[in-house]
C-alpha cells in the first residue's frame, strides 16, 4: 500500500544548468528560505542612503570584527531547509539582525590559506596554499593602520596555525606594517611543552590535507603573548583550556580576551573546525557547523556585553568558499572543494551591528574581494591595490 | 619533450599491455596538446592493472581518437590547445610520470585562472566521447545496496532523507535474515552473471562469509596495510622540507609490495586497494570514509553489476596526530556518528552507481541494519512515497529488482 506523498526535491535540475544559472539558484534560494525565516526584505526595495556614519569621529570609534570560515560549509548543511538545523544562532538570533549577501562568489584558488589571504587583501592571491609565506598584496591590516595611522594594537588576526602566521602583512614594498597574528594553538602547544596535559583535542591541525600533520611549535615569545597581551598566566589559560572541545573553542577564548584587554579596532578570526569534512566524516563536518554556528553568537554577544565594542561594531561573517556539490563527478560531495564547481565558489555573508540595515536581504553578486573595499569604505582608509570593489550598500 | 616528437622507445618503461596499446595509437597520439594528453596517459599507464571496464573505455577512447579527421580532431582539441602551459611543465618527464604533470597542471591553472575553463573544455570533451563511444547494454539491472548503521540499538532522527525523494521508503522491514538476504542476492547474481570484477562486497568492519565470485574488501583484511602505511607516513611527515603535496607525490609512487599487498594475490585489486588507501583523504582512519571512498572508485573505475557495501562503526574522533599514529591501541568507536556518515555514504553510493551506464533501469536499496528501515530506489517503485505495510526483505529485493 503506498501512501504519504514527499515532495520531491528537484535537485538533479542542476545538472543542466549553467555556473552562473546554479549561482543564481543557490542564492534564490537563501533569499527565499531566509525572507520567510526572519521576515527580511529585499535590498533592492531600499532606499539608496547609505546606513554608515562617515564622520572622522565616528570613525575612530569604529570597530570591525571579521569572522571566516575557513571550511566552506554548503547551502544544505547551512542555508537550504533542510540544513536549519544545524545553525539556529545564525539563523534565529544573527539573521534577523542582520544585512545577508545571498551571492558571494570566489573566482580564486580554493584552498583556505590562499582565499584567506584573498579576502584579507582584496586580490585573487597565488601563493602556494601550503607554505607560510606571506600575501603578496598589501593586507586591510595594512591599510588600516597606514592610513588611519593606528598602532601595532589596533589590529589582530586570531587564526588556525600552518601558513596563517604570515597573514597579517604583505611582502609588498612600502607596507608590510600589519596585523598581529596570534596562533591559539602555537599558545597551547608553548604551555603544554612538556607538561603532559591531555589537550591534544585542542590541537588539530590542517584538516586540507588530513594525511599531512605537521608537528606544532610553540615558543618562549608566544608565551610571552599570554602573559604580556592577554593578562593570563599559563596556568589559568591551561585551566580554562581544559574546559574547551576543539581549537575554534580555543580561537574564541582567545579572541574574547583580545577585546577585552586590546579592543583592536579591527579584529579577524578565522574559525576552521568544519574543515574536517576532508576526513570524509559527515557526521563530524556537521558537528563542526554547529560548533560555528554557536561560536559566532557567543562572539556577538561578547561584542554586545563589551562597552569598547557595544553599539559600535560592524561584524561580518562568510566562509571563505563553499565545498563541492554532491552532484559533481569530479568530486566527492562535501568532502573537499576541489572541482571549482558552482557550490564550490558560491557562498553567502552576513553584516550585522552598527550601521547595517537589519532584516535586508541583497540579491546582486558580488565577490569575496569585496570585502577589504567595503571595509575601507566603512572605515575610511584607501586599499588602492586591492582588485574588489566597495558593495554599494555600504558606501 | 614535444606529443609530435613522440616516438615509440619514449615508452619503454610502460607495462607491457600498456606499451604495445600506446603504440598502435601512436600517431593520433602525436598530434595532441600537451594540456591533454598526460590525462590521457595517466590512465593508459596501468593499463595491465586496470579493471576490464577501464580498459575497454581506454582502448574506446584512443578508438575515437584516432579515427577522427585532421578537422574533427582540430575541433575537438581546440580548446585544450588554447591552455597555456609554463616551460618547465613544457619540459616535465610528462610521458613516465603523467601522474605528477597532471597534479602540476592543475597547479598552475587554478593559478593563473585557467581551471574553470579547463573544467568545462574537460567536460565538453567527455560529453563528446560519451556520445562517440556509445555504452554496450547490460546483461541485468545494475544493483546497489548500502547498509547502514550496524552496532546501533536505537536512532530516533530520520534516516535516508536524501534517497527518500528518489525512490520508495519502507519503515516495516522484517529485518530477520535481512543481511544474509542481502548477501545471498549478491551471490546468486555473481553466479548468475559471471563477469570478472562484476560483483563487489565492500565492508568498513570484518566481510562476512560470502560466494568465491564476488570481489571482496574490507577495512578489517586491510589492517596491517593501513598500519604501515600509517608508519610510512608517521615518517615522511618528520623529514625536513616535507609537505603535504610532496607526501602526496610519494604515496602515489607507491606500489602494494611496499604494504605488504602482494600476498593477496590479485596484483588487480591490489593496485585498486592500494590507491583507495593512499589517494582517499581520510580512508585509513575512519572506516566510513573508507567504505565510502571504496564504493565511489569501485563505481567509477570497475563499474560492476552488483556493489553491496557494509558500513561499520568508525573510531571516534581523535586528534590527527594521535589517529595516525597509535594504530595499535584498540579505538573508541562512534556508532552512531557513524550512522550519519554512513547515511550520506549510502546516498553518494546511489549517486554514483546513476552516473554509469544503465542508471534508469538500475535499483538501489539501503537499509538500516538489524531495522525496519530502508528505501528502495528503482524504476518499478515510486519516488517520495512510502510503503506502510509490513514487508520481507526478499520481497522489498524482489519489488526493486522487478
Amino acid at each position: 500500500m503506498l501512501c504519504s506523498s514527499v515532495e520531491l526535491g528537484g535537485k538533479f535540475l542542476y545538472g543542466f544548468l549553467s555556473p552562473g544559472e546554479i549561482s543564481q539558484r543557490l542564492s534564490c534560494s537563501r533569499r527565499e528560505f531566509l525572507r520567510g525565516a526572519t521576515g527580511a526584505v529585499l535590498g533592492s526595495a531600499l532606499a539608496s542612503t547609505s546606513p554608515f556614519v562617515h564622520g572622522q569621529k565616528a570613525q575612530q570609534k569604529r570597530k570591525i570584527i571579521v569572522i571566516t570560515f575557513g571550511g566552506g560549509a554548503r547551502d544544505q548543511e547551512t542555508f537550504a531547509p533542510e540544513g536549519q538545523e544545524n545553525i539556529p544562532y545564525l539563523l534565529n538570533e544573527l539573521a534577523p539582525q542582520s544585512s545577508f549577501f545571498t551571492r558571494v562568489t570566489n573566482h580564486g584558488i580554493l584552498g583556505h590559506y590562499v582565499a584567506t589571504a584573498s579576502l584579507a587583501t582584496g586580490v585573487y592571491e597565488t601563493l602556494n596554499n601550503f607554505s607560510a609565506v606571506p600575501p603578496d598584496h598589501p593586507t586591510v591590516f595594512e591599510y588600516f593602520r597606514k592610513d588611519l595611522r593606528r598602532p601595532l594594537s589596533d589590529a589582530w588576526v586570531v587564526a588556525p596555525s600552518n601558513g596563517f602566521n604570515r597573514i597579517g602583512e604583505s611582502g609588498y614594498r612600502s607596507y608590510g606594517s600589519g596585523a598581529t597574528v596570534i596562533l591559539p594553538k602555537h599558545l597551547l602547544q608553548a604551555a603544554t611543552s612538556g607538561s603532559g596535559h591531555n589537550l591534544d583535542h585542542l590541537l588539530r591541525d590542517n584538516y586540507e590535507d588530513p594525511l599531512y600533520t605537521p608537528v606544532l611549535k610553540g615558543n618562549d615569545l608566544e608565551l610571552n603573548q599570554l602573559d604580556r597581551i592577554l593578562r593570563l598566566s599559563v596556568d589559568d589559560f591551561m585551566a580554562h583550556a581544559r574546559t574547551l572541545s576543539s581549537p575554534d573553542e580555543l580561537s574564541v577564548y582567545i579572541a574574547k580576551r583580545l577585546m577585552q584587554q586590546e579592543s583592536p579596532s579591527l579584529l579577524w578570526i578565522t574559525m576552521h573546525d568544519m574543515d574536517i569534512a576532508h576526513s570524509g566524516a559527515y557526521s563530524l563536518y556537521i558537528e563542526g557547523i554547529r560548533r560555528t554556528d554557536r561560536l559566532c553568537a557567543e562572539i556577538w554577544n561578547a561584542v554586545q556585553s563589551e562597552p569598547e565594542y557595544k553599539d559600535n561594531t560592524t561584524m561580518f561573517i562568510l566562509p571563505d568558499f563553499g565545498r563541492d556539490a554532491d552532484l559533481d563527478a569530479g568530486g566527492n560531495g562535501f568532502q573537499h572543494h576541489r572541482t571549482g564547481d558552482a557550490a564550490s565558489r558560491t557562498t553567502w555573508m552576513m553584516a550585522l551591528g552598527k550601521g547595517v540595515r537589519e532584516k535586508v536581504i541583497y540579491d546582486q553578486p558580488i565577490q569575496s574581494i569585496d570585502l577589504v573595499p567595503s571595509l575601507g569604505a566603512i572605515m575610511g582608509f584607501s586599499p588602492q591595490l586591492a582588485q574588489g570593489k566597495p558593495i554599494k550598500e555600504f558606501l | 619533450m614535444k606529443p609530435a616528437n613522440l616516438k615509440p622507445a619514449d615508452f619503454s618503461k610502460y607495462s607491457p599491455e600498456a606499451r604495445g596499446l600506446i603504440i598502435a595509437h601512436l600517431q593520433a597520439i602525436r598530434q595532441l596538446p600537451l594540456s591533454f594528453l598526460p590525462n590521457l596517459l595517466r590512465e593508459a599507464i596501468d593499463y595491465d592493472f586496470k579493471f576490464p571496464a577501464e580498459r575497454s573505455e581506454i582502448e574506446k577512447e584512443l578508438e575515437v581518437i584516432s579515427r577522427l579527421s585532421s578537422a574533427e580532431r582540430e575541433d575537438w582539441f581546440r580548446a585544450f590547445a588554447q591552455v597555456t602551459l609554463t616551460p618547465e611543465l613544457e619540459g616535465a618527464d610528462w610521458v613516465n610520470q603523467p601522474s605528477r604533470f597532471a597534479e602540476q597542471e592543475s597547479a598552475y591553472l587554478w593559478t593563473t585562472h585557467q581551471q574553470d575553463t579547463f573544467r568545462e573544455t574537460a567536460t565538453a570533451y567527455g560529453a563528446r566521447m560519451r556520445a562517440a563511444s556509445p555504452p554496450s547494454e547490460l546483461p541485468v539491472k545494475r544493483l546497489g545496496i548500502a547498509i547502514i548503521g550496524k552496532g546501533v540499538s536505537s536512532y530516533n532522527a530520520p534516516l535516508f532523507r536524501n534517497l527518500r525523494a528518489h525512490g520508495t521508503y519502507f519503515g516495516k522491514v522484517k529485518s530477520d535474515r535481512g543481511l544474509q538476504v542481502l548477501i545471498d542476492a549478491v551471490g546468486e547474481r555473481a553466479m548468475a552473471n559471471p563477469l570478472p570484477y562484476g560483483h563487489w562486497y565492500v565492508d568498513g568492519g570484518e566481510a562476512l562469509e560470502h560466494d568465491a565470485q564476488i570481489t571482496c574488501m574490507s577495512y578489517n583484511n586491510l589492517e596491517r596495510a593501513r598500519t604501515a602505511l600509517l608508519r610510512k607516513m608517521q615518517g615522511e611527515i618528520q623529514r625536513p622540507g616535507m609537505g603535504p603535496e610532496q607526501l602526496r607525490t610519494d604515496l602515489a609512487a607507491m606500489k602494494p609490495s611496499d604494504l605488504g599487498m602482494e600476498k593477496i594475490g590479485d596484483p588487480v585489486l591490489d593496485r585498486f586497494q592500494l590507491k583507495v588507501l593512499t589517494e582517499g583523504s581520510g580512508t585509513q582512519i575512519f572506516s566510513t570514509t573508507f567504505a565510502q571512498w571504496s564504493a565511489r572508485d569501485a563505481l567509477r573505475r570497475a563499474q560492476p553489476l552488483t556493489l553491496l557495501v557494509r558500513f561499520a562503526p568508525r573510531q571516534r574522533m581523535r586528534p590527527m596526530n594521535e589517529l595516525l599514529s597509535d594504530s595499535r591501541i584498540t579505538p573508541e568507536l562512534d556508532p552512531v556518528g557513524s550512522l550519519v556518515d554512513a547515511d550520506m555514504g549510502a546516498y553518494y553510493h546511489w549517486i554514483n552507481q546513476q552516473r554509469l551506464p544503465g542508471a534508469s533501469q538500475s535499483a538501489f536499496i539501503a537499509w538500516f541494519e538489524d531495522h525496519e528501515q530502508a528505501v528502495a530506489v528503482s524504476p518499478s517503485l515510486p519516488r517520495g512515497v512510502e510503503w506502510v505495510s509490513q514487508i520481507s526483505m526478499e520481497e522489498l529485493l524482489k519489488m526493486a529488482l522487478n
